[in-house]
């Protein structure tokens, strides 16, 4: 059963850390583009929260699950 | 939950639990489901063969879907070029909105893509909606009344937005075929990334990418919502007094979220369309 408490920290943690370096660089790759390009800001921002949505959904899943083993299986 | 003492885990799948009505083998009858001792004979949501259904899972998303015509009917009826009033500037926002996207990034001719986009972006949104409403409120209502399970987020059940993706695929498959012909298509799987030598593995690669898009397509729209009621289920089982310090800053971020997702899969239905459209 303790394994169960690794498993969730795992899978909140590593989750954890790909949104955090994805978001990091698309948020730094955006910011760029509109320090160049000012006027394409409102189609980078659309384009931006696609994608932020996208990298954004598998450690959202991750934590759900995480969460979901945490209280629910061990607790 | 009506009862007094339940443990957390309990509570949190009891919040879990769909009213899944089907045939139940165990005790050969076509029954709800059933997961406490203290309300009859037990039959675990698991135990369900395939002739299952959902039926809270149902109700709630026909439901929501018949406001979301029932409304955009009645604005469309009493649509004038006058001054607008304010259920119009609502209706037309979001029209205008899906059509700019629609038109962004399909450049064919077809007159499915925009209206299914609108129903697709505006279903989905309402249905996530339902996050919002405070967890206990329905279920606690419904169990007044005799029914002990109630999920009222039609999304956190992945039956619902896998056949939604399903039927997207569905579509996929029939604009492909239907614009390139059944050649067309199998040419397009198989002779793609690498030249025609290797076409089998061509044809593998393809035909995994392509049933990948179905699926990611329901896990995420599924994924996310079920993370978000999950963490709410869970500052619920905190003192009531605690609740509303974690439970409002989450239900903000939540309508990004809620509005994103449902913005996504719109996008990508309508991306997927447009690479069935294209020919090569």
């Amino acid at each position: 059963m303790e394994l169960l408490y690794i498993a969730a920290a795992l899978m909140l943690g590593l989750g954890a850390i790909g949104a955090a370096i994805g978001i990091g660089i698309l948020g730094g790759k955006f910011l760029e583009g509109a320090a160049r390009q000012p006027e394409l800001v409102p189609l980078l921002r659309t384009q931006f929260f696609i994608v932020m949505g996208l990298v954004d959904a598998i450690p959202m899943i991750g934590v759900g699950l995480g969460l979901y083993v945490l209280f629910a299986v061990a607790g | 939950m009506a009862s007094g003492t339940v443990t957390s885990s309990e509570y949190i799948s009891h919040h879990l639990t769909n009213l899944t009505f089907g045939y139940h083998e165990k005790t050969d009858s076509w029954r709800f489901v059933n997961t406490d001792p203290a309300n009859g004979e037990l039959a675990l949501p698991h135990e369900f063969g395939f002739w299952a259904v959902n039926v809270d899972t149902l109700l709630w998303s026909i439901g929501l879907g018949l406001l979301f015509m029932w409304l955009f009917r009645k604005v469309a009826k009493s649509v004038t070029s006058g001054v607008p009033g304010g259920g119009q500037n609502f209706v037309e926002t979001i029209i205008e909105f899906v059509d700019d996207n629609v038109k962004g990034i399909f450049h064919h001719k077809n007159p499915v893509i925009a209206p299914l986009s609108l129903t697709i972006f505006v279903w989905v949104f309402l249905m996530n909606l339902m996050d919002l409403v405070p967890i206990d409120w329905v279920p606690y209502i419904f169990n007044e009344m005799g029914v002990h399970y109630m999920k009222i987020v039609p999304t956190t059940d992945v039956n619902a937005t896998g056949g939604m993706a399903l039927s997207v695929f569905a579509l996929i498959v029939y604009y492909s075929i239907k614009q390139k012909g059944i050649g067309g298509f199998i040419k397009e799987l198989s002779f793609q990334p690498l030249p025609k030598i290797f076409a089998p593995f061509n044809l593998f690669l393809e035909v995994v990418g392509l049933l990948a898009k179905p699926v990611s397509l329901a896990l995420r729209l599924f994924g996310n919502m079920y993370a978000g009621e999950m963490i709410f289920i869970l500052i619920a089982l905190l003192p009531f007094w605690a609740q509303w310090v974690l439970s409002v800053p989450w239900a903000i971020f939540h309508i990004l979220v809620i509005t994103l997702q449902a913005f996504i899969f719109m996008v990508l239905t309508i991306v997927y369309l447009a690479m069935a459209h294209d020919d090569h």
